[in-house]
């Protein structure tokens, strides 16, 4: 509606409420504001957005390579929508905090025709991407998170081979921008290993993944002949932390704030302290490994206390050759979220990290507590070099990814923009 | 820059709000009954559309006098306007986050002339 302006007041529009329905460039305007300060960055990587499977669960479903579980999940998909197979309680989502944050929702908003601009989400990740200025987005899944609690371990199986197959057929071929990670398994180390041998090759299959909410040890020696593969292919393995309200300690805690605050870096620590205590670093020196969406301050704590420990329980940790806090500085991290309250202690976090060449930026977008690009290059203490290793040059040694501008100049966008408002 | 009138108060839903964009400064208006307020549409987290999000009672604790919880119950009297990135809420009448006031928005003069909204623009 136009509204009554003064004659000096210049031009004048009416920007409505963000909701569920908002066009993603609509609803990250201001980050492509913001691209405009890191422009000349040679390369911006996230390393950690989201699919929301929900909206494509229909065709990731078609993709499951086993008759009985297509047929159980089209026929649930029949009765009551909904995601079947995946071991969430629906009654128990409150990340959107009851629609407050609307994105993570989502999609529900409009694209265009896909017979000319490609695949629904593919355009909803370009918008991402060019609003936020990346030139990559790592993809992760989010429902699938849990995916490691599900009693059915064939579950994991099929539904992990659905969604490499849908991203690597359906979804990348559609734009090189778009990168991802073969979900591993991870209870069923033979499957892994398939996986691993399938994706080896694929340039946009960047590492893999193993979502970290679930109950098995990671320095089980069913597990090593898996690493030594993933060692080999160069590719890194990744560590994705999740909420899981079920766990019992978690029970006690009465709000989502406090299981979510506490359970991702749960599982990050325990998965961490056994990857360290049973030297694994040692054992396979060339592994990458990144740990992530934990935030930043679970870094510091647990090295300093598990050096502590070490240094007098040696007998208990024979692998180790240096202290803990030696090989964390030497694994990769992302971003997000990352814990800006206290500058003074994430400076320190960063140095304790060797945050300029070991960290990665990512968002999570679209979930609610995603970090735009701005909140590295706004971050006071950090210098230039530092800003551009942490936004795109690190990912680009961890991932092999060439250091070639694939986004569009910020102003551009922002003028493409314009136009689509006018 | 002088006062801009943004519509008329009657059009103003109650609560209610709208946020415009006046050549590059986007600032949002709110109604609560008679009053009317306007802040940046800048959240001081990390400079999120605040005054595009939803507006909710704010969410307060029912605690008994001898010390038990009845649960959350929503303010007979305070509302919010919540950035719709992260969830950051603030009072629509002092801009504030109810847990740490130092997290406001910036305000914006706002007046009611015949009927009629203004809001003063800062220069850029």
């Amino acid at each position: 509606m136009p509204l009554e302006t003064s004659p000096r007041a210049g031009n004048i529009r009416e920007l409505p409420e963000i909701t569920v329905a908002s066009d993603t460039r609509d609803y990250l305007a201001h980050a492509a504001k913001q691209a405009l300060k890191y422009d000349d960055y040679e390369l911006i990587v996230d390393m950690d957005a989201h699919l929301q499977e929900g909206g494509f669960w229909g065709e990731i479903i078609g993709l499951l390579e086993n008759d009985v579980l297509k047929q159980t999940a089209e026929e649930m998909m029949r009765g009551r929508g909904g995601m079947p197979l995946i071991n969430m309680q629906p009654g128990m989502s409150f990340q959107s905090m009851s629609g407050r944050v609307p994105h993570q929702s989502g999609p529900q908003e409009k694209t265009d025709d896909p017979a000319i601009s490609g695949h629904r989400f593919v355009q909803i990740v370009r918008r991402t991407m060019d609003a936020m200025g990346c030139d990559y987005q790592v993809i992760f899944p989010t429902s699938m998170l849990h995916l490691g609690m599900n009693p059915m371990e064939d579950i994991e199986i099929y539904l992990a081979r659905a969604y490499c197959r849908w991203l690597s057929e359906v979804i990348m071929p559609q734009d090189k921008r778009i990168i991802g990670l073969a979900y591993l398994p991870f209870n069923t180390p033979d499957e892994c290993e398939k996986l691993v041998k399938q994706y080896a090759d694929n340039p946009q299959i960047v590492g893999f993944t193993v979502c970290a909410v679930r109950h098995k040890p990671v320095h089980s020696n069913q597990y090593m002949r898996l690493y030594r593969m993933i060692e080999e292919t160069g590719k890194p393995l990744i560590f994705h932390a999740g909420p899981h309200w079920d766990d019992p300690s978690f029970s006690q805690l009465n709000r989502f704030i406090s299981m979510h605050a506490l359970s991702f870096v749960h599982y990050n620590l325990i998965h961490m302290t056994n990857w360290v205590i049973n030297a694994l670093p040692e054992r396979f020196p060339k592994l990458k490994t990144v740990w992530v969406e934990s935030g930043l301050a679970w870094i510091p704590f647990l090295m300093q206390r598990l050096d502590h420990e070490v240094m007098m329980r040696q007998n208990e940790a024979p692998g180790l050759k240096r202290l803990p806090s030696e090989y964390m500085k030497e694994m990769f991290y992302s971003s997000q979220p990352m814990e800006r309250n206290n500058l003074e202690l994430l400076q320190a976090t960063f140095k304790a990290i060797n945050a300029e060449t070991q960290l990665l930026y990512s968002s999570d977008w679209p979930h609610w507590d995603f970090d735009p690009p701005s909140s590295i290059t706004t971050l006071p203490f950090l210098g230039d070099q530092a800003k551009r290793n942490i936004l795109g040059l690190n990912a680009a040694k961890v991932f092999n990814l060439p250091v070639k501008r694939l986004r569009p100049r910020a102003a551009d966008f922002l003028a493409q923009e314009a136009e689509r408002h006018r | 820059m002088p006062d801009v009138s943004v519509g008329k108060a009657s059009d103003f839903a109650d609560p209610g709000r709208k946020v415009v964009d006046i050549s590059g400064t986007e600032i949002g208006v709110f109604r609560l009954g008679d009053d009317f307020f306007a802040y940046h549409n800048i959240c001081p987290h990390l400079d999120g559309p605040a005054c595009q999000g939803k507006i909710l009672p704010c969410a307060t604790e029912d605690v008994q006098p001898d010390g038990t919880s009845m649960g959350r119950v929503f303010s007979k009297t305070q509302m919010n306007i919540i950035c719709p990135w992260h969830g950051y809420e603030f009072d629509i009448r002092t801009g504030k986050h109810p847990t740490d006031g130092r997290a406001r928005l910036r305000p914006v003069n706002v007046s009611v002339r015949d009927g009629e909204v203004y809001v003063n623009v800062p220069a850029r």
